[in-house]
């Protein structure tokens, strides 16, 4: 039943029909409404047997989900951006221990300078942790992607993150159909762990391995998201048979049919570019654009056939390598090495910049004409860019460069168009 | 008629001889049937407090819970010599993490205990000074703080000894560690500093707080039991001389954890809800010297140079110890624990 609410409420409410048995809470924006409706599930007994625990830290609330799943609960927990960052010791570990935890990420910038609004920064930062990465296009995607995310995690004893855009998607009210209970329950099978404490039948886990067996080690886990590329995409199709819509999957291509330029994208942004592609086309230019679902694992191969027939590619991303150039680019290079087309990079949308679809049409045009850099920053400011270093030329001490740029500015409030 | 008091601790070395007590008071680790927690072949040097005192403190867990018990192990020698792969010594279901997150799996293990209605299965999480005073310090109060059902052991050697011996929040004044070296002024570790996680622990108002040494094994593991009986967050801290590290004769470790009491260096006591209940008074008061002078870590203030004025800093922290927690006491009865009338 379609229902105008909230992502994170939507989120929430299919977290709980997934019968999590321990959920750690701990705030940072844009995160924070999925973990309260949750805690205010378990508190009212409407999720139950579920333990929610207000914890001290994000690396409390890794460190408390790892212990939960080793000892045979389905955990979940939450968060965005600096808690990512403040907990991803224990993101390496739960994936190096082969830890079904499923987390959502409310994708935010990371500072300095401080900043709550929305890029992919965070999930970037911990792309190698060996977690598995699945981005959400829409409110309805990011809701099942969650209910696919338990089953998969459990299958393969691999955790998983779904990222869904912090404020884009997490704040937004639209139509969402949260999945039922029934349904949810006949999907998801009870979580079954391949390694458990257990006094009756005691094991060590977590020992020190070195160099005789690391390499091997790691290597089963390289299988394992192996293993997920093959099951992704099944999950998703019998997902569709289950609910009787399409989510989730490896990527998802839109007019690329005919297409010259084709765009790839992470998350929420698709919509607008899905847009400024049905304007280029109008406007005679072969277009298209893949979203990638599953960011990691990686799918090279559907990524190259989604890409086969273009001459240029063109990688919006909103995170990049400082010093080098785009993140997904590099991946999206590796898909596309040998098929003869040129790739661009458009940085868009840092610490929440709109990206709207004037921009990304005109850019789609430069594209179209061969005069797109192979960096872009889209929408940067370059007279502030010249002043700030003109500044920092001129003397020694020119002050802390964020203060400078708003006060050269003038704004006060926050803009973010 | 003239009556002899029985005395417990007869032999030279003031352990309590078993052989004069009654079955059910002898201790876990004589039974034949104690469960061997950690077991042999590990790979902890001769003489290594803190493997001692792991199994003496989860032998006594695995009786008090009849076997229903998980462990969690933050990095330290602890973790390193028990489990170089594919081999371990634990007996018991055991989980390694991270070196600062110890008290939180255990938060989470116990959480899933409970929510998989397994609520007999008691959680004991363990960690070195470094795992428990500095870096997992955050995670030890989150856990006391929510009063999470979890047993914290500190094995403190007064160190970070797996990395090589520097200096911990838990180690003392002068001492010598790879980061506090024994030059200048004012050789080894400075005094004023370091933090004392017993009372940190009590002042959290938690449940149990307990204080231990590896020279005294009956009173070790009825702390433990003790603990067990209870729930809530519990805290258990055991001084464990580390041979590397302190510089002392591996077959001295047990006179040298006896006269960190004796001299009133360590404390050994018992808090409930943050209140002294009761102190094992010194038996035998002695000098810090002879504690110092038997460990390499404080050779800079014997000999040659010898630094009598920093010794005598070391002995009047001892007499402030004994004078704040009454550790010299006659009326102490016969199994040297005195009741504290709170
Ligand atoms: C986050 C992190 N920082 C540093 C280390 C390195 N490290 C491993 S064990 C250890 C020392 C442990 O000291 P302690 O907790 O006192 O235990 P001990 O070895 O003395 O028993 C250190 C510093 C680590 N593993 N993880
Ligand atoms: S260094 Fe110390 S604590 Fe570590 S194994 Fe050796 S004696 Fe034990
Ligand atoms: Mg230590």
């Amino acid at each position: 039943m379609l229902r105008q609410i909230e992502g994170s409420r939507a989120v929430a409410e299919t977290v709980a029909r997934c019968r999590p048995e321990v959920v750690c809470a701990y705030p940072i924006s844009p995160q924070t409404h999925i973990i309260e409706a949750i805690g205010a599930m378990v508190k009212a007994g409407t999720l139950s047997p579920c333990e929610f625990i207000n914890v001290e830290s994000e690396f409390a609330a890794m460190s408390v989900s790892i212990g939960a799943s080793a000892a045979g609960a389905r955990a979940f927990t939450a968060t965005a951006s600096q808690g990512l960052l403040f907990m991803i010791e224990a993101v390496y570990n739960a994936a190096g221990l082969g830890l079904p935890i499923v987390m959502t990420l409310a994708n935010r910038a990371i500072g300095a300078p401080i900043n709550i609004w929305n890029d992919h920064s965070d999930a970037m930062a911990v792309r190698d942790s060996g977690w598995i990465q699945l981005f959400a296009e829409t409110n309805q995607e990011a809701a099942d992607l969650h209910v696919q995310a338990f089953r998969l995690a459990e299958e393969l004893s691999v955790p998983v993150m779904v990222c869904m855009d912090g404020f884009i998607l997490t704040h937004a009210v639209e139509g969402v159909d949260v999945p039922e209970q029934s349904d949810v329950d006949a999907f998801l099978p009870p979580y079954e762990p391949r390694q458990v404490l257990d006094p009756d039948d005691p094991v060590s886990i977590g020992a020190m391995v070195g160099p005789e067996a690391f390499e091997e080690v790691r290597y089963l886990a390289h299988l394992r998201h192996l293993d997920a590329l093959e099951r992704i995409p099944s999950l998703a199709a019998a997902f569709a048979e289950a609910f009787g819509r399409q989510s989730g999957g490896l990527v998802r291509p839109y007019r690329t049919e005919d297409a010259e330029t084709i765009v790839v994208a992470l998350g929420s942004v698709l919509g607008t570019i899905k847009d400024a592609v049905d304007g280029r086309r109008d406007a005679g230019e072969r277009v298209g654009v893949v979203g990638i679902t599953s960011f990691r694992p990686f799918p090279l191969d559907a990524v190259r056939d989604a890409l086969s027939g273009a001459r240029r590619v063109v990688v919006v991303e909103k995170a990049f390598s400082v010093g080098f150039g785009g993140v997904l680019s590099t991946d999206v290079a590796m898909a596309t090495h040998d098929a003869g087309c040129s790739l661009r990079t458009v940085v868009a949308g840092l610490g929440g910049r709109a990206i709207t679809r004037r921009s990304l049409e005109e850019m789609l045009a430069a594209a179209s004409r061969d005069e797109l850099d192979s960096v872009t920053f889209l929408d940067l400011d370059h007279g502030i860019i010249e002043r700030e270093r003109a500044r920092m030329g001129a003397t020694r001490r020119s002050g802390p460069s964020a203060e400078n740029v708003l006060r050269d500015l003038g704004t006060v409030a926050s803009w973010i168009g | 008629m003239t009556t002899q008091p029985v005395r417990f601790y007869q032999v030279g070395s003031f352990a309590v001889g078993n052989r004069l007590l009654p079955d059910d008071d002898r201790t876990v680790q004589s039974d034949q049937n104690r469960t061997n927690s950690l077991d042999s072949g590990h790979r902890a040097c001769q003489g290594c407090g803190e493997a001692l005192g792991a199994r003496y403190a989860l032998d006594a867990a695995m009786r008090a819970t009849g076997g229903r018990l998980v462990a969690v192990n933050a990095t330290g020698c602890l973790e390193v010599f028990s489990t170089p792969y594919p081999e371990t010594s634990w007996r018991i279901p055991w989980l390694h993490s991270l070196f600062g997150n110890a008290p939180a799996v255990a938060t989470g293990v116990a959480a899933a205990m409970k929510v998989k209605g397994k609520g007999d299965v008691r959680v004991v999480a363990q960690a070195g000074d470094g795992g428990t005073v500095d870096i997992g310090f955050g995670c030890l109060s989150g856990m006391f703080e929510r009063n999470d059902d979890v047993l914290f052991i500190c094995y403190d050697n007064q160190a970070y000894m797996n990395t090589g011996v520097q200096r911990s929040g838990a180690t003392p004044p002068a001492a010598r560690t790879a980061t506090t070296e024994a030059v200048g002024p004012e050789p080894g570790n400075v005094f004023g500093q370091g933090k004392d996680l017993p009372r940190l622990a009590m002042a959290h108002d938690i449940r149990y707080v307990a204080t231990a040494t590896v020279a005294d094994l009956h009173d070790l593991e009825e702390k433990v039991e003790r603990a067990m009986q209870l729930h809530g967050a519990r805290y258990l801290h055991i001084l464990v001389p580390c041979p590397l590290g302190w510089g002392s004769a591996p077959n001295d470790t047990i006179l040298v954890a006896r006269l960190a009491k004796e001299t009133g260096l360590f404390p050994v006591f018992e808090a409930e809800y943050g209140k002294v209940t009761a102190v094992s008074p010194i038996r035998h008061r002695t000098p810090v010297e002879d504690y110092l002078s038997i460990q390499r870590r404080y050779a800079h203030l014997f000999g040659e140079h010898s630094r009598t004025d920093i010794i005598a800093r070391i002995q009047a922290i001892a007499d402030q110890n004994i004078a704040t927690y009454g550790l010299i006491d006659d009326e102490a009865d016969s199994r040297g624990q005195k009741e504290v009338t709170a």
